[in-house]
């Protein structure tokens, strides 16, 4: 790996990091409103996953969406406009912090409905199977998610249909204040997997390279006609599930425990030990993603609202 | 009399069924340790334990269906959706079992359940988290629909729902869960599902309305009450089955209707109103009916200026009183 692309996943996580510290307190100020659901401890997660991804590769998720829309190619601008609701957001103040999506950069989304995005990439994935492009799709949930009938419905049929498909299960413990084996007749999710003779692996979330070499083996097996693969990725959510979660079904110990293996901190401290980086230019690096955010911040802010007929636009496709 | 939030009301009545019959529970995600999203069930896994206050996983479909099954047990079971938005993974479980258990059954078969569901916008919830889905249910007949507008009622209706033999589906105004506040007697009451309740008498014209609405249709009442038109306001409570009686009586009296919901317009409750009006009491109309909804799109977008487009306020139900006084 070039030193170009070490430092480019750096970015990006530093990258997401800022941009949700912002948010969280945009949010605190009453500019952003709903519901926030922050990635700060799972940067390295999707990060990893996409880094390996062709153009071709699609990617879906579910509402914990703003550090995969940044990963996917958003820009911090339209990703920050999004979340107050402007204009200038990637899907123009009519989706929010849950339905971020762009389709041009083959990121289909930001889904708030646990789990029923599951058989939507299968769909997407029959697409690619159908019309033999190399594509696969990519398709994130969390432990929570897999508790639902749509994703044995789903994963059950990828199998049969050998749709080129790419499950990862974000496994952070917790569906929102339940934790995995509270809600879980496995805790090793990818077990499940097992169940429809999907093969399985894990990776330590934690830790980007990882991630990334688990994420690219998968893509490649897929990719040449192998079928479905399942991949449950071991992380933590360092914050609540979403702003203002009380947090009485875990311990502050526990939190910490796992912030002491910050997935960034970790990535940092990798760099300049293998001799990838001095620490110079990481801070040079980590300036420059501070301006980074804080331009998508003011642009943001500065953005217009969208405009009153936006509210009855797109209802249907009007021309074909 | 205490002053309590809708809300509270809501925690107050699951409490005190669950105390009168240990046949009464609760299923839902994270209802137990966490005490629900909006916090309704608070203090109850600590009090009943969790055998009477069950985590679920995370599957909509199974928290209804189950909840099916223990009621043909024998069983209460009180379902809690987090949001109404996520009923719909439940959907055929209401309208395929839950709704025609007892008439395929000859009534040999009961499913004596509440599923309740914070339904509305208002909140900055977005696509997902906004909607109201009465409309989808109050066109199945074996299903009971409620929408409570005060804690009084709330707390009444809510007790009456847990005790109904047959299933019912408890919409709650969440915008309303802490704004809404109104007093509630200590002690034992209930409100019977299928009456409406005239909340204001008025002369000039009829507001028909239901839950979040009808609180903001009473401000608007104020405001134009003002400006000397007498408003009455009639809070429907129970969607199914409805009170013609009560409906059709205020539009005799005051010659004029409206009917205002948050869901949109087509399709929407409305329309089975104004029907039941034009059937039963177009002789005493003096006025168009008229309706005040939604906007007819598929969801209520995020952005701020947008969600208020979307959402009805006193101010524009004020309008639409005013205008139908006018004619
Ligand atoms: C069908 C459905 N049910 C419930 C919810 C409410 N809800 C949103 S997130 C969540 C927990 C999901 O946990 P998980 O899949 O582990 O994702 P995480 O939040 O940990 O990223 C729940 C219950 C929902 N959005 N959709
Ligand atoms: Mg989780």
């Amino acid at each position: 790996m070039e030193k170009k692309e070490y430092l480019d996943l750096y970015h990006q996580m530093v990258a997401i990091r800022r941009m949700e510290e912002r948010a969280a307190e945009l949010y605190q100020q009453g500019k952003i409103g709903g519901f926030l659901h922050l990635y700060i401890g799972q940067e390295a997660v999707s990060t990893g996953l996409i880094a390996p991804r062709t153009p071709d590769d699609r990617v879906i998720t579910a509402y914990r969406d703003h550090g995969v829309a940044y990963n996917c190619g958003l820009s911090a601008r339209e990703i920050i406009a999004e979340l107050l609701g402007k204009a200038t957001g990637c899907s123009k103040g009519k989706g929010g912090s849950m339905h971020m999506a762009d389709v041009k950069k083959n990121y289909w989304g930001g889904h708030a409905i646990v789990g029923a995005h599951l058989p939507l990439a299968a769909g997407l994935a029959l697409g690619d199977l159908y019309s033999k492009t190399p594509g696969v799709t990519i398709c994130m949930f969390g432990d929570g998610a897999t508790n639902i009938g749509y994703f044995h419905e789903a994963l059950n049929l990828s199998k049969v249909w050998n749709l080129p498909v790419l499950w990862v299960c974000e496994n952070n413990q917790y569906g929102m204040g339940t934790a995995v084996d509270r809600a879980s007749a496995v805790s090793d999710i990818r077990k499940k997997a097992d169940g429809y003779a999907i093969l399985n692996d894990e990776v330590d979330g934690m830790d980007v390279l990882a991630v990334k070499e688990a994420s690219a083996k998968m893509l490649e097996e897929i990719r040449a006609g192998g079928g479905p693969r399942f991949l449950e990725i071991n992380t933590y959510r360092f914050r609540g599930h979403s702003m203002g979660d009380p947090e009485r079904y875990r311990k502050a110990d526990e939190v910490h425990r796992y912030q002491e293996n910050d997935p960034i901190g970790m990535f940092r401290k990798y760099l300049i030990a293998a001799g990838i980086a001095s620490e110079e230019e990481i801070v040079k690096l980590e300036d420059v993603i501070e301006e980074e955010v804080r331009d998508a911040v003011e642009f943001a802010e500065n953005s217009p609202e969208p405009a009153p007929e936006e509210l009855y636009t797109n209802v249907y496709f009007e021309t074909y | 009399m205490a002053e309590i939030t809708m809300i509270e009301a809501i925690r107050q009545a699951m409490d005190e069924e669950l105390a009168r019959d240990e046949n009464v529970f609760i299923v839902g995600e994270d209802v137990g340790q966490r005490g629900g999203v909006f916090r309704a069930t608070v203090g109850l896994f600590d009090k009943y334990g969790g055998e009477r206050v069950i985590d679920s996983p995370l599957a909509e479909a199974s928290i209804v269906g189950v909840g099916i099954g223990a009621a043909l047990y024998g069983m209460r079971p009180i379902c809690e959706i987090q949001f109404a938005d996520f009923i719909h993974p439940a959907f055929n479980q209401i309208i395929n079992e839950a709704a025609k258990m007892c008439y395929r059954s000859n009534g040999d078969w009961t499913v004596p359940m509440v599923i309740r569901a914070p339904y509305g916008g208002g909140i900055g919830g977005g696509l997902y988290h906004s909607q109201s889905l009465e409309a989808l249910f109050t066109h199945t007949p074996g299903l009971k629909v409620v929408v409570p507008s005060s804690p009084y009622d709330a707390k009444g209706l809510l007790k009456s729902a847990v005790r109904d033999p047959n299933p019912v589906l408890y919409f709650e105004p969440k915008k309303g869960y802490r704004l809404i506040k109104g007093e509630v007697p200590e002690g034992e009451y209930t409100v019977p599902i299928g009456p409406a309740n005239v909340t204001r008498a008025g002369s000039d014209l009829t507001v028909f309305s239901y839950g979040m609405m009808h609180y903001y249709t009473l401000q608007a009442a104020e405001a134009v009450a003002k400006e000397g038109i007498d408003v009455e306001v009639v809070d429907l409570r129970t969607l199914y089955p409805v009170d013609r009686e009560t409906i059709l009586k205020s539009v005799s009296k005051t010659g004029k209707a409206l009917i205002v919901h948050e869901d949109n317009l087509t399709g929407g409750y409305g329309g089975e109103i104004a029907a039941i009006i034009a059937e039963g009491a177009f002789s005493d109309l003096d006025a168009p009916v008229r309706r005040l909804a939604g906007p007819d799109v598929p969801a209520v977008p995020f952005s701020h200026p947008m969600q208020d487009w979307f959402m009805l306020n006193p101010a524009k139900i004020a309008e639409a009183i005013r205008q139908l006084a006018r004619y």
